[in-house]
């Protein structure tokens, strides 16, 4: 068995008394604390995340624009440098090969911020499918990535860095400098908080890592580890690729319609998904509440007048809501919000109810 | 071994379950070591009153953010009480483990069966062992 991978953040969470767990091939801090109170944290006030073992893979060069075009299933011809897109790369057969969000840099130069369990997947996948004249790299290894979410984090953030990350909107970025190390700055999560990604040199890191727990002290920031960024990001009702997401997986069935530009099209997978559109989207993901206790949880049944439909795909306790939440797919006459639904755990059928997502923060 | 809470006068299981004698009865729930390896405890799934069980028979289900573990009985008995504010309040389990925290309350069908179980420092070794 190979040995687990490290993040130039490593050390930190040693010294903070963190717990490690193996997650997509390294060994990364699962919570420092406690998951409850590291959630809360973020939804109050801020807290920071080390995902430097998250991929970057760079495209540079006269083709690199047809390349994304060509893979992402948004549009990047308005897409101008500064700013971020979210989109799927597809098979196809219309399958999700990874969710990415898409940074443009420059005329001809793009990066794609891609899941860490997939890293070798999408790089083999983007040099296959690039278009001539784009030069493709692996830069993974030697990008660090913090993330710093919460409706205090411009406010921490925005004493250290240059430019004035306030001036930044929602799917924007710069490139400049936080605590004297240069760094791009978007804004940017995947928590369902206002927020920031902050790139910067694998080495910077950890003096990065510092400045912003010592910059943040005052307004209650604390690191937060693997455990809270998936119940925060599921309250968001965010897609995890290998939950809500796989290559079996369409945008369309996942509620993905609105980062899939079917109008244009012209990428891989969009006929497929053109097809399934027209034909009919057979299963839906829907979101869905407990109505008495228990805990969904990935791969438990779902049920509808005591005959299985569906699965979950992702579950846990709801810390904003004092309740239990989940995500699942179920056929699409039952994604209705409001239909009633059983969760099986167990040896008992759970009952609950499909609702409208995301289950915090704005619709 | 400071980081741990280990009461001198419980016995445990090798489950991280403790068992305290309470005239004729035994009250059980889980150790303090248990409560820290599952974190945030966030629902406790326990057996109806009535039940019976066996020694090492699983008797319940206790579940954490991330994780969900069975509860097993550390003696056989027969269920009589059942610590019902747990419903409300799994948070109680990693607050005071041996106190408002308790889960069952058995009516042992074997009385020997308290003293196959390991002492404090029987405990404490073997949370030592899987500690490393």
């Amino acid at each position: 068995m190979t040995a687990l991978r490290r993040t130039p953040l490593y050390e930190r969470h040693r010294a903070l008394g963190a717990r490690l767990v193996p997650f997509a091939g390294f060994e990364m801090p699962i919570q420092y604390t406690s998951i409850l109170a590291e959630h809360r944290a973020v939804r109050e006030r801020a807290g920071l995340f080390d995902v430097s073992h998250m991929g970057q893979i760079h495209l540079r060069g006269p083709g690199a624009a047809a390349s994304v075009a060509k893979l992402l299933t948004r549009d990047v011809s308005d897409l101008r440098a500064g700013q971020v897109r979210y989109g799927l790369l597809c098979r196809e057969t219309g399958g999700v090969v990874d969710d990415v969000t898409a940074y443009r840099t420059g005329d001809d130069a793009f990066f794609l911020c891609v899941n860490a369990a997939n890293v070798e997947k999408d790089y083999r996948w983007v040099v296959r499918h690039a278009e001539p004249g784009a030069e493709v790299r692996d830069r993974s290894d030697e990008t660090g990535l913090l993330a710093l979410q919460g409706p205090a984090s411009a406010d921490v953030l925005a004493p250290l860095a240059a430019p004035d990350p306030r001036a930044l909107r929602r799917f924007r970025f710069a490139e400049g400098r936080v605590a004297g190390c240069a760094a791009l700055v978007s804004r940017t999560g995947y928590t369902g908080a206002d927020g920031f990604e902050i790139y910067c040199a694998a080495q910077d890191a950890p003096a990065l890592w510092d400045a912003l727990l010592d910059a943040g002290r005052g307004a209650g920031l604390v690191p937060i580890g693997l455990g809270a960024r998936d119940t925060l990001r599921l309250e968001a009702a965010l897609p995890l690729y290998g939950h809500e997401l796989d290559d079996e997986t369409t945008p369309l069935e996942a509620g993905l319609e609105r980062f899939v530009d079917l109008e244009r099209g012209g990428f891989l997978g969009a006929d497929a998904l053109r097809r399934q559109r027209a034909g009919g989207v057979a299963r839906r993901l829907v979101g869905f509440e407990l109505a008495s206790r228990g805990v969904a949880r990935a791969g438990h049944a779902l049920a509808h007048g005591g005959h299985e439909v569906g699965r979950v795909t992702s579950g846990a306790p709801s810390p904003t809501l004092g309740k239990s939440i989940g995500l699942g797919y179920v056929p699409a006459a039952l994604a209705a919000v409001g239909t009633p639904l059983e969760v099986r755990i167990r040896d008992q059928a759970v009952p609950a109810r499909v609702v409208p997502t995301p289950f915090v923060g704005r619709r | 071994m400071a980081e741990y809470d280990i009461p001198s006068r419980l016995r445990f299981s090798r489950e991280d379950e403790w068992a305290r004698s309470e005239g004729g009865r035994v009250a059980v729930g889980i150790t303090d070591y248990a409560q820290q390896q599952l974190g945030d405890i966030v629902y406790v799934e326990l057996p109806p009153v009535g039940k019976t069980f066996e020694k090492g028979e699983p008797f319940g289900v206790v579940e954490s953010v991330k994780a969900v573990s069975d509860l097993y009985a550390p003696i056989s008995g027969e269920v009589v009480e059942v610590n019902a504010a747990l419903a409300d309040h799994p948070e109680l389990v990693n607050e005071d483990c041996y106190g408002d925290g308790w889960m069952v309350i058995f009516a042992p069908s074997d009385e020997s069966e308290l003293e196959q179980l390991l002492d404090a420092d029987a405990y404490a070794a073997h949370v030592q062992e899987r500690s490393q």
